[in-house]
């Protein structure tokens, strides 16, 4: 009721105190239904209407006291009721023209009473009384304080339980029900008269994220904009969309269909034909029918959400009938807030109700900022229903829209989607259409691309090459020109050329394709309108300036996972291989004619479209299996950079295949890479970097790294900052090849360790996770830490402990953790808080990161001085790792369990992870296969067998059986630290029957003939315990 | 002829001409006398192919359909302008047709074009062998609206001393540049498929050539 009165109800502007109730529609109908629950109030709730106000509602009537009647005493000029409250005043005091009235039953009968003047007197009521709310139930109930309100209302009953909160309680749900009620009142009466505006629709959209989310209870699995920049007058719809009267376009997840992408505009809301995965572009075509909000539009959608969002009224009226037995009915907050957020909704409206008449037209915002970030944008989208969405028609010419996509759309299998290299996802992120703003204003160039365009389609062989040829004059690398070829339906024509018998005609369209295809939408339509099948074809042809040109057009268009596919399924993989099979015959013809080529070219666009396509797994395949492999390595032994880049670039592409680089590693392809590595091409650099940091996952090529010399140029590139690709490259290169320790010699040897340090700072994260993996497997090694504190390279890696990118995260634990194993370097890291962030990384969402920060936990427990009551200071620290141990990750449970067996040698922490329940968690994992989690979980368990009962429960909750298992385990380790556990169980006489029911004894019978002293010792501590509780049970029994 | 003429023959034409070797030499002459049939040599007359027989094979054998081109080629070759070809201007035209440098190729396709034999390539000679270069469009008004346009578009291209006609040294750069400009107004050379079938017939086995 309040949030209606003051924010619907329409009020004169008339200074202040004395403002009155416009006389309007909306008003009326607030005020009717005021009436009538006032009116109704007695019958429905007695109870209730007995209620006293804690302030009288007082206005002035213009009833006579003569209309009263029974259960009144009424006098000239005064009337009192007959009902009285506790203290004996009366409930219902007029004083001619001034009127009181403290409880809803004498309000109700005064209404009865007022008979057809009730609608004045309601109205009068409520001018006097601004804030009705507050008198009836007090200042404390005032719902003006909006949504914390109900909340502050259900707290004070929920502490005191006397009958008047209840009662006040009871009251004000009714109060709220009829607020609400009011609002959905005005919220129709309002959509009745205007459309929508930025504003509403924004509220709107606010409204129903608060109400999104995951679990039964929303309304919505998720609602967001498709584009984050908000122009200035409210919209997100691009400008040339908002002269439509477009202000957004929303993606919605409901729970019970699949995502839906709405467009919402000032006629209404309606579905448009969704986001094209290929450009992340919206098509802008309304696809149904017009609601008039997006509340009702998803409510006709979605099932789900109309129940959800009744559930609210559904809650309300259950309120009301649990009443009487559950006063504190409790909604969950999210409920309650649902109808003032509504009113928010609603008072925004009203506030641009007087404008909209005037703002109702949308002037298209003029600060267009055309680089909204897709990527983000991407990342909104759920990736699976984007595939099944089918892609929908563009608005351009009918170039795009025509069978090949329809054959495309069917032939889309998910099959494809898993098979991609992970590269894959930037690059398909292209820039969207941009041919609207094309119309806008369309350069010179548009008409004269035309007019060539249209003499490329009607003339003959001499016309088409005098047309090719003059077409080629444009400035082919710039967008318009490229999308004037288009638009004017050029690229039809190009593509047809290259299907007839014109050698001529074919060359020059080529050499069209392939300055356009640079651009990524002219790669799709190239692929759309089947252009890759007949490039693939011309392969074949025994001209090699057409080879060429075909083999360099394909390797512009297969930027993209369907273009690639395209060129395999065409059998394109065999023929570019095939153009890598060339500088047999060193001799160039004598004559270079027309259509002649050198050879060295044709093996240069054949890698080069050989790069391209590699990046799709299937591809990969294919080329290994053309006998790709040894071809590459041949032409590795060239010495032409161009033909190198192309060649080292597929290398590196495949060699994230286990295969590819056992093939790289047999063809000697190493020593080559090395070779390249000294080259001057900065690109060449890169690739054959980068071709090494895949490769070198692999110790022997590690080694074969090193004998060819590869580490000291690494080492000297390093030198080289400016260029952040190759960089990344270079330091990915040294990370994998410092995991062999003789690497790691010469990297210190070279200098190298002090410039990773150094790379520390200032640099993009691509190179910092190489950085950090490499001075992590650098500091394996006492010098190197040594060397790493001494170039003061602790600070910056604690620094980068707070990142987000999980594999740096992943990267620079494991580094810290290496570093920490030094005591002094330690002292710097629990300077810098180190182990604080290295704690709260355990609760990191990504498993990797979690494990890689409990590892490195252990060293930093075992050397920071007062580990104990370092570790104890870290509040709710203890909990937080203990409870790691319900992970089903086993690399998380390992580290876990690693950091509790340090945790442990703390009498005070031991006692306090016993209490969080250790016992009973670490005994639960016990019956694992995982040999290192065994490993860990065995020491874990003897550490924490020093405190109190410790060692009964482990036998409580039967670890003891499955730990006696470990010792068939082949892994030494495991035994080692079972045999240990074991002992320390076997201190309790329970236990030691568990272990010889389980065979323990013969199994540690061998174990005592170890060479591990540690072992030794164990195995025979243990059977020493069994064997004296056995001496004593039969002593028992003899005495 | 005696065997002893036509070996002092070859041997005379291959000296001048470097792009055939003696056997290829022999086999056009071959060619070359099957052609023009069983005429006995007689003092005075010149053997020779005449323009119709040449269309003809330029026709059959090279796939060239443009009257005016073709009577243009048969110029090329007739070196001596008797309005028939002799056997050596048949070697020595079919050398460049077949073989030639870019070099030639670019000054034999230019006298080709250059229709007036004045040293340009004029509008007007653009014009008349581009006329039939374009569909012609029912809908449009001016027939030749088009190719006058083409032409301009040929000149803005090849024109790069801007006076409104192509000399040879203008052609020279623009071929350079672009060498699908050879045969900018019409083909004048063998597209590469028909002169390796011709070169495969001819070379292979002059007995077996019997069908020219």
């Amino acid at each position: 009721m309040g949030e209606a009165l003051t924010k619907s109800a329409q009020w004169t502007a008339a200074g202040h105190g004395t403002r009155t109730l416009e006389i309007t529609p909306l008003n009326e109908v607030i005020l009717k239904e005021i009436m009538m629950f006032v009116e109704s109030f007695i019958y429905k709730y007695p109870q209730e209407a007995k209620y006293v106000f804690v302030e009288p509602l007082e206005w002035k009537t213009n009833l006579d006291p003569s209309a009263f009647e029974s259960g009144y005493i009424v006098s000239e000029t005064t009337v009192k009721s007959e009902e009285v409250d506790e203290s004996g005043q009366p409930l219902l005091f007029l004083s001619v023209p001034h009127i009181k009235i403290r409880n809803f039953g004498q309000l109700s009968r005064l209404l009865l009473i007022a008979k057809d003047t009730k609608l004045k007197e309601a109205q009068a009521c409520i001018e006097a009384n601004r804030d009705p709310v507050a008198k009836i139930l007090g200042l404390d109930y005032n719902t003006v304080k909006e949504d914390t309100s109900t909340v502050n209302i259900l707290d004070k009953i929920t502490k005191d339980e006397d009958s008047e909160s209840e009662m006040k309680m009871k009251i004000a749900m009714l109060l709220r029900q009829l607020d609400v009620h009011l609002l959905n009142h005005c919220l129709k009466h309002i959509s009745l008269q205007i459309s929508l505006n930025p504003t509403s629709v924004k509220n709107d959209i606010e409204l129903l994220k608060n109400f999104s989310g995951k679990g039964e209870q929303t309304v919505l699995e998720s609602i967001d904009y498709t584009s984050d920049y908000e122009f200035s007058n409210g919209c997100r719809a691009p400008p040339w969309r908002q002269i439509h009267g477009e202000i957004c376009y929303v993606l919605v997840k409901p729970h019970d269909v699949e995502t839906l992408c709405i467009t919402c505009s000032a006629e209404g809301v309606f579905l448009n034909g969704g986001k094209t995965d290929d450009e992340g572009e919206i098509d802008y075509e309304r696809k149904g029918e017009l609601y008039k909000d997006l509340v009702t539009f998803l409510k006709e959608k979605s099932a789900k959400f109309s129940e959800n969002m009744s559930k609210q009224g559904i809650k309300f009226r259950n309120a009301q009938k649990k009443e009487k037995e559950e006063p504190t009915n409790e909604l969950p907050e999210k409920e309650e807030a649902a109808p003032v957020q509504k009113a928010i909704t609603l008072e925004k409206n009203q506030i641009n109700f007087g404008k909209s008449q005037m703002t109702k037209r949308l002037e298209p915002s003029l600060n267009w900022k055309a680089t909204v970030d897709f990527k983000d944008r991407n990342l909104l989208r759920d990736p699976q229903v984007e595939k099944h969405r089918g892609k929908p028609e563009r608005s351009g010419p009918p170039v795009l829209c025509g069978r090949a996509q329809l054959a495309r759309k069917s032939t889309e299998k998910t099959e494809e989607i898993v098979s991609e290299s992970s590269s894959e996802s930037e690059e398909d992120e292209e820039p969207s259409d941009h041919r609207q703003e094309a119309n806008a204003d369309l350069p010179s160039e548009y008409w004269q691309i035309q007019k060539v365009v249209k003499y490329l389609k009607g003339g003959n062989q001499t016309a088409t090459v005098i047309a090719l040829c003059s077409m080629k004059d444009f400035n082919l690398a710039q967008e318009t020109c490229q999308l004037a070829i288009r638009d004017v339906g050029g690229l039809e024509v190009l593509i047809n050329l290259l299907d007839t018998d014109e050698v001529k005609c074919k060359i020059g369209s080529l050499k069209i394709l392939m300055e356009i295809s640079h651009n990524p939408q002219i790669r799709r339509n190239i692929v759309d309108l089947g252009g890759l099948p007949i490039m693939v074809n011309i392969l074949d042809s025994p001209h090699k300036s057409l080879k060429c040109l075909a083999a360099e057009t394909i390797a512009n268009v297969a930027k993209f996972r369907r273009a690639r596919r395209a060129v395999r399924h065409h059998g394109g993989i065999t023929k570019l291989v095939a153009l890598l099979d060339c500088g047999k015959s060193s001799a160039e013809p004598a004559q270079p004619s027309l259509y002649d080529a050198r050879d060295v070219d044709v093996a240069r666009c054949g890698a080069l479209a050989l790069w391209s396509c590699s990046r799709s797994y299937a591809n990969k395949e294919a080329i290994r299996k053309a006998g790709g492999i040894p071809l590459l390595a041949r032409l590795l032994k060239t010495s032409h950079e161009n033909m190198l880049i192309p060649v080292v670039g597929t290398l590196q592409e495949c060699a994230s295949e286990e295969n590819y680089r056992a093939a790289i590693k047999a063809e000697r392809i190493i020593e080559d890479l090395v070779k390249n590595l000294n080259s001057t091409n900065e690109q060449l650099q890169e690739h054959c970097a980068m071709a090494i940091y895949q490769c070198a996952e692999d110790e022997e090529t590690r080694d074969l790294v090193r004998l060819h010399g590869g580490l000291k140029p690494l080492a000297s590139l390093l030198n080289n900052t400016d260029n952040k690709e190759r960089l990344a490259a270079v330091t990915g290169a040294i990370w994998k090849c410092s995991m062999s320790k003789e690497n790691v010699t010469k990297f210190r040897e070279y200098k190298a360790i002090e410039t990773l340090v150094e790379l520390l700072t200032d640099q993009p994260e691509e190179v910092l996770v190489n950085v950090v993996g490499a001075l992590g497997e650098c500091c394996q090694e006492y010098e190197n830490r040594v060397l790493v504190r001494k170039c003061g390279g602790i600070q910056p890696l604690v620094k980068l402990l707070v990142g987000t990118n999980q594999a740096l995260l992943v990267n620079v634990t494991k580094a810290v953790g290496a570093c920490a194993v030094e005591p002094e370097s330690m002292m710097t890291i629990d300077r810098l808080d180190g182990v604080r962030l290295l704690w709260s990384l355990l609760k990191n969402p990504h498993p990797e990161v979690k494990a890689s920060a409990a590892w490195a936990l252990c060293p930093c427990i075992q050397n920071a001085k007062d580990s104990g009551e370092m570790v104890r200071s870290f509040v709710g620290g203890l909990e937080l790792v203990v409870n790691l141990l319900k992970s089903d990750n086993k690399e998380v449970l390992a580290s876990v369990c690693a950091a509790i067996t340090n945790i442990a040698k703390d009498q005070e922490n031991l006692a306090v992870i016993t209490d969080h329940g250790v016992v009973p968690l670490l005994s639960k994992l016990a019956n694992t296969n995982n040999d290192k989690l065994r490993h860990h979980l065995a020491e874990a368990i003897s550490c924490c067998c020093m405190w109190g009962r410790n060692r009964v429960a482990f036998g409580e909750y039967k670890a003891v059986a499955p730990l006696v298992r470990y010792l068939k385990s082949n892994d030494p380790s495991v035994h080692r630290a079972t045999a240990q556990a074991l002992y320390q169980l076997s201190e309790e006489a329970d236990n030691c029957i568990t272990m010889h029911e389980n065979g323990a004894v013969k199994l540690l019978l061998h174990m005592v003939g170890s060479p591990d002293q540690d072992l030794q010792e164990a195995a025979a501590g243990c059977i020493s315990n069994i064997r004296r509780l056995a001496l004593a049970t039969e002593k028992a029994r003899y005495t | 002829m005696s065997r002893k003429k036509l070996q002092k023959l070859t041997d005379t034409l291959t000296k001048n001409c470097k792009h055939f070797n003696t056997f290829e030499v022999e086999c056009l002459i071959n060619l070359f006398y099957k052609l023009v049939g069983d005429v006995t040599e007689r003092q005075g007359m010149v053997i020779g192919i005449d323009r119709n027989t040449f269309r003809n094979i330029l026709h059959m054998t090279f796939g060239m359909t443009d009257d005016m081109i073709m009577d243009r080629v048969f110029r090329g070759f007739d070196k001596d302008n008797d309005g028939c070809i002799n056997v050596s201007e048949w070697i020595y035209g079919l050398s460049v047709f077949l073989r030639g440098t870019l070099e030639e190729k670019m000054k034999y396709c230019f006298e080709v074009f250059d229709l007036n034999g004045d040293g340009f390539i004029s509008k007007d000679e653009m014009f008349h062998m581009l006329k039939n270069s374009l569909l012609k469009q029912p809908s449009e008004e001016d027939p030749d609206e088009g190719i006058k346009d083409l032409v301009e578009i040929t000149l803005k291209k090849m024109d790069h001393d801007h006076d409104g006609k192509l000399s040879f040294s203008d052609y020279e750069q623009s071929v350079r540049e672009e060498t699908l400009l050879l045969e900018a107004f019409g083909p004048c050379l063998p597209d590469p498929k028909s002169q390796m079938e011709f070169e495969a017939h001819v070379f292979k086995d002059t007995d077996e050539f019997n069908d020219i």
